[in-house]
């Protein structure tokens, strides 16, 4: 892909990231946090390609499959916890 | 599969990240938001396996296997009050695979164009800084490590030269000289700066920390995405980064401290030497007549309005499920009760939210500190539990301390005040807490979790 469209790409997301995340409320920065954690192990994308392309990259490529995908699971499923104990209780007389 | 239609699916899977996002602004659609996330990231993941033909690689599905089973481990062994080292854990591992992803490249690859080798080394050294930097900061946070932050004589010089030489190594990198040498030194030069840098930073000052380290996970990934050319890892990557930096700006406004005067090392200990005058607390004029002190379990009977600070100090002492019950018991009693949440307090952004939400208090109980401030004047009682300095009016009077210009819950505002802290001693900020010192302030000294005890059992008596 051309180095000017992932350029164009990077500043898109990041402004387009910004703005939505900017309306994350404070309460819920903490599984926000775990939440974009667990995005970071997109890593494991370029690792696949790695460990698919050529015989150096296979063990690397693997070893980094392993740690990007511990972050994405792991990431998510704590971020899934976390939410799902946020509750409001009394909803019903002050919603 | 051809190019156009996976261009096509890493396009919404993108979009299906934003929406995700989109969602999490609300506690309602959180849940909904994350899957979200998770399922657009999944469906990525697929597509590139068929993408790069390695759906039929048992070493590729062995390996995402493995990661599923331990991660899946990890996040239902983990307990909530592990949470912000689990996060800087899995931060970490996150800059770990874009290390490994950025070194692979380039010892493992001959033709590689000069952009794409240098994102490699970008990626090979800012992953190695955030995966050293958050098993560091990880360490502190589980007590494996001091707490404490540890002084580094000539910081400055050190972090310096250490970047001066990974520069040199991205250039020589970049222009593929020495590689098979020159990376893995680079890769132990990055992992040395990582600790130099989360080693340093104290408790206080953690939640700055992670949220940055936060920040550079996402921008390693981007990284990572310029040297494999992956339009889904550059965007996702740059929305981690931009959530990260967001994190970080709240948390140093928080603390009115400037990100690069936290870089730099200005750490807190610097101003241990704490030149507070004890001189008269802001005083408050609301001060009973009475010189000595109200009983707590009287003040918590006749309170008509509650308003209840927690700190790091309840998750430490474990007293959320405390709070909890006597937040019921007082509201048994028709006693309104809101809890005032300073942007800071705890060791993340967010942190004492998690913790009563786990024990199942309710969130719209929750209140900023910009939308409660205001109120503490007009509040009967204030229960200060293991918070210090995010009450400390000092930061508005001590000069020269770390804490000062930080805007602070003003709960010495209020007509009394119970604080449920291990001891007087001074916070993390290393300044004496003059709140302490106000009239219309009871401190009950020692755990939190048994001082709320002792209170809730002299309560369900009265």
């Amino acid at each position: 892909m051309h180095m000017l469209l992932l350029v164009v790409a990077l500043v898109i997301a990041t402004a387009v990231g910004y703005k939505l995340l900017r309306a994350v409320p404070p309460m819920l920065h903490t599984p926000l946090m775990s939440g974009m954690n667990a995005l970071s192990g997109v890593t494991l994308v370029a690792a696949l390609a790695i460990a698919g392309a050529f015989t150096m990259g296979r063990y690397l490529g693997a070893m980094a499959i392993v740690l990007a995908g511990i972050n994405i699971v792991g990431g998510f499923l704590v971020t899934h916890r976390m939410l799902k104990m946020f509750k409001k209780h009394r909803g019903e007389d002050n919603s | 599969m051809s190019g156009a239609w996976y261009m096509a699916g890493i396009v919404a899977c993108v979009a299906g990240v934003i929406a995700g996002i989109r969602l999490m602004n609300s506690p309602r659609t959180a849940v909904l938001g994350n899957i979200t996330g998770a399922c657009a990231l999944g469906f990525g993941v697929v597509l590139t396996l068929f993408h790069e033909g390695v759906a039929t690689n048992l070493l590729v599905l062995g390996a995402l296997l493995l990661a599923g089973i331990l991660g899946g481990m990890l996040a239902y062994a983990v307990k909530t009050i592990h949470m912000p080292q689990t996060v800087a854990l899995l931060n970490g591992l996150g800059g770990a695979a874009s290390a490994l992803v950025g070194l692979a490249i380039l010892i493992g690859v001959d033709v590689v164009a000069v952009a794409e080798r240098g994102a490699s080394a970008l990626a090979l050294m800012v992953g190695a800084v955030t995966f050293s930097g958050s098993l560091t900061a990880a360490g502190k946070l589980s007590g494996l490590l001091p707490q404490q932050p540890v002084q580094v004589r000539r910081y400055r010089l050190y972090s310096t030269v250490l970047a001066v030489v990974l520069l040199g190594a991205a250039l020589l990198l970049a222009c593929n000289v020495g590689a098979q040498t020159v990376a893995p030194v680079a890769l132990v030069v990055a992992l040395g700066l990582g600790v130099l840098f989360a080693i340093r930073i104290g408790g206080a000052d953690m939640p700055i920390a992670i949220s940055l380290l936060n920040s550079m996970s996402g921008i390693s990934a981007a990284i990572a995405g310029f040297a494999v050319n992956s339009l889904l890892l550059v965007a996702v990557g740059a929305i981690v980064g931009a959530a990260g930096f967001i994190l970080t700006r709240i948390m140093c406004g928080a603390m009115n401290r400037s990100l690069r005067v936290v870089l730099a090392g200005a750490t807190t200990t610097n101003a241990r030497a704490a030149t507070v005058e004890p001189d008269t607390a802001p005083t408050s004029d609301t001060v009973p007549s009475k010189p000595e002190k109200p009983d707590p379990v009287t003040l918590l009977r006749e309170a008509e309005t509650v308003v209840i600070v927690p700190g790091y100090g309840m998750a430490q002492a474990q007293a959320q499920m405390q709070v909890k019950q006597l937040a019921d018991m007082l509201q048994e009693r028709d006693t309104p009760v809101r809890f005032a949440i300073h942007p800071v307090a705890g060791r993340m952004p967010g942190h004492m939210h998690v913790l009563l939400a786990e024990v199942d208090v309710s969130y719209d109980l929750l209140f900023e500190m910009d939308a409660i401030n205001d109120d503490f004047s007009s509040t009967d009682l204030v229960l200060v539990v293991g918070a210090n300095d995010v009450v400390n009016p000092a930061a508005s009077t001590a000069e020269d301390t770390p804490i000062y210009g930080m805007p602070i819950l003003r709960a010495g505002e209020a007509r009394h005040v119970i604080v449920c802290n291990l001891d007087d001693k001074p916070g993390y900020a290393g300044v004496p807490n003059t709140l302490y010192e106000q009239d219309n302030v009871v401190l009950m000294e020692g755990d939190a979790a048994e001082t709320l005890k002792t209170l809730i059992a002299k309560l369900t008596d009265a």
